[in-house]
């Protein structure tokens, strides 16, 4: 039974075990199996990877109206599988003039920048990398490294749409960032904790979506951005610059890039079900009554988090393959004048209420800040409508149709 | 020799090879991307220290922001600002003289202090630090004054760069 309630310490233990038994040094053994425990974390993330190529492409099937593969395998499952062994014996090709240390460099770095946010993903309370106490930054730092690979990517290829590509995913990743790190703030005060475990166990009673539905909202929008997925795909925009910063990456290489944006937005759904949705728990306190205690297994609790951060990945292919592409300058502009003041405004509603409420029983602090945010998102709305009507209106007196209706009308 | 102090002594050979690559290296981006490495250790050896937070901070702030500023900046330039030619200033000799004298003077401090050979304590269980540190930063026999007048700077500079970039509109 010491597998079932604590598998991974049971499995180090068994190895410690063996290995001291095997005349090794205390600490080479833990470097072994330190070293070990990393990569079953990488192998489980790749295996999932491969996954997540035949979900996507059964889901946009699904949006577009078709059916998605379905000759290799049953359900077209084995197309994953085939697709490798294409991108494997595709050529791989170096462009003239390219910077051939960097353009190896750029889809390592792509994959890795997502493999290093594993290392603080909770899959369930006693199966995760590590509890950093400062994980939810570590979140921000890794899309540091993730902006980086595009921009040595972008640039190594010697290629003017390449470049193009990546100097659009620097603006969009720079901004972008900005709202993001403010929102992360909010389930970082009401979890009193930066940890993702502690932030995922303040919310065994109560979901922060349900507190700041807004912040969800925010985090959402500026993860996508951060994927370069549609709406923000600016960076690979096919119909503008080809395929931006991939443009000259063949066979493998592009797959890393691929793969690594596939893995990035599965992850990003994984971190919107451990800010907001309550990561491997948030039952609403039912683990707590003796029938249901079977859920605090920490195999139940990692199929919950990956049931949940799957929900979050579809949310955001469904976002991706039903909006149109926003243009540079809106995409800077919603960025500047509307999400990051509304991030701030939701920020600072949340730390004050948290404190004004927090003598309050649990039901008003609850209905206190789910009212708040939906009073600034009534707000909110109202001003844009103003604004678009206020737009509207200075567009109709300029176009000439109008100026020829109000001829006719004189 | 422990697990702790090979990693501290790859994390140094990246550090010191690096910082050098950034100022031997011809290509400019190569040696933003030096840079970047060499900012990188600096970030591993917070970790060592057991300073996760600074660690953190020192990936977002300084590769995540300046870094990617640079390389930003150096993209524009594209080949031009490969040198070429032979070097123009030969009293290069100069200010390396003058780091390793300063090398030189940091070290035989360093071997003054009463604390030096010591192995660090270990960091005592339940002190969170990042809670000591953000309680520092507003308590007002602590740091609130220092970092403060820090914000109004920034503040300052961002109202400028507003100004700057909307143009002189008359």
């Amino acid at each position: 039974m010491m597998f079932l309630n604590d598998p991974i310490n049971f499995i180090a233990g068994w190895m410690r075990d063996l290995l001291t038994g095997w005349g090794l040094s205390n600490g080479l053994t833990t470097v072994i199996i330190y070293f070990i425990g990393i990569t079953v974390l990488i192998v489980f993330a790749m295996v999932l990877d491969i996954l997540l190529v035949w979900v996507e492409r059964k889901v946009v099937a699904r949006f577009q109206d078709r059916i998605g593969p379905n000759r290799i395998g049953p359900f077209g499952l084995i197309q994953p599988f085939a697709d490798i062994i294409k991108l494997i014996i595709k050529e791989d090709i170096t462009p003239a003039g390219a910077d051939k240390l960097l353009f190896n460099l750029g889809p390592v770095l792509a994959i890795a920048s997502v493999i290093i946010l594993w290392a603080i993903l909770p899959l369930s309370s006693k199966i995760f990398g590590v509890d950093l106490n400062v994980a939810v930054l570590y979140l921000v730092a890794a899309g540091a490294l993730g902006t980086l690979s595009i921009i040595v990517g972008g640039w190594a290829s010697n290629n003017k749409y390449a470049l193009l590509g990546a100097f659009r995913m620097v603006a969009n990743m720079i901004s972008y960032e900005i709202p993001m790190v403010v929102v992360l703030l909010i389930p970082t005060i009401l979890a009193d904790s930066m940890s993702v475990q502690k932030i995922t166990q303040a919310q065994s009673g109560i979901w922060f979506a349900i507190l700041s539905p807004l912040a969800l909202i925010i985090f959402l929008i500026s993860a996508i951005a951060e994927l370069g997925r549609s709406p923000f795909d600016l960076n690979e925009a096919e119909s503008e610059i080809v395929a931006g910063f991939h443009i000259e990456y063949s066979g493998m290489k592009f797959g890393l890039f691929y793969a690594g944006e596939l893995l990035h937005a599965f992850t990003f759904g994984g971190f919107m079900a451990v800010l907001f949705f309550g990561g491997y728990g948030g039952f609403f306190g039912l683990e707590k009554i003796g029938f249901f205690s079977w859920l605090n297994n920490p195999f139940v609790q990692a199929v919950v988090f990956l049931a949940k951060a799957m929900f979050g990945y579809w949310v955001i292919m469904w976002i991706k393959y039903s909006m149109p592409r926003i243009r540079i300058d809106h995409m800077l502009a919603f960025n500047w004048k509307f999400l990051t003041p509304l991030a701030l405004v939701v920020l600072v509603n949340t730390a004050v209420l948290s404190k004004v409420l927090a003598g309050l029983p649990n039901w008003g602090y609850v209905l206190g800040m789910f009212f708040s945010n939906i009073v600034i998102g009534f707000i909110t709305v109202e001003i844009l409508r103003a604004y678009g009507r206020k737009q509207r209106k200075a567009e109709a007196k300029l176009s000439p149709q109008s100026a020829q209706n109000q001829e006719q009308a004189a | 020799m422990t697990a702790d102090q090979i990693i501290f002594l790859l994390c140094a050979a990246l550090i010191i090879v690096s910082a050098l690559m950034v100022v031997t290296t011809r290509k400019l981006i190569h040696a933003a991307l030096w840079l970047v490495a060499a900012l990188f250790g600096v970030a591993i050896l917070y970790v060592i220290l057991q300073a996760g937070f600074l660690a953190v901070v020192q990936v977002v702030v300084y590769i995540g922001a300046i870094a990617i500023l640079f390389i930003f900046a150096v993209m524009l330039t594209r080949r031009e600002m490969l040198d070429k030619g032979a070097q123009t200033r030969s009293n290069w000799w100069l200010p390396a003289l003058l780091g390793l004298l300063i090398l030189a003077g940091l070290i035989f401090l360093i071997i003054g202090q009463p604390a030096f050979g010591r192995t660090a304590a270990a960091m005592p269980e339940g002190v969170d630090t990042l809670r000591n540190l953000g309680t520092a930063l507003v308590s007002p026999d602590a740091f609130v004054l220092p970092f403060e007048v820090a914000s109004i700077l920034l503040l300052a500079a961002l109202v400028g760069a507003v100004y700057v970039a909307s143009g002189n509109k008359e």
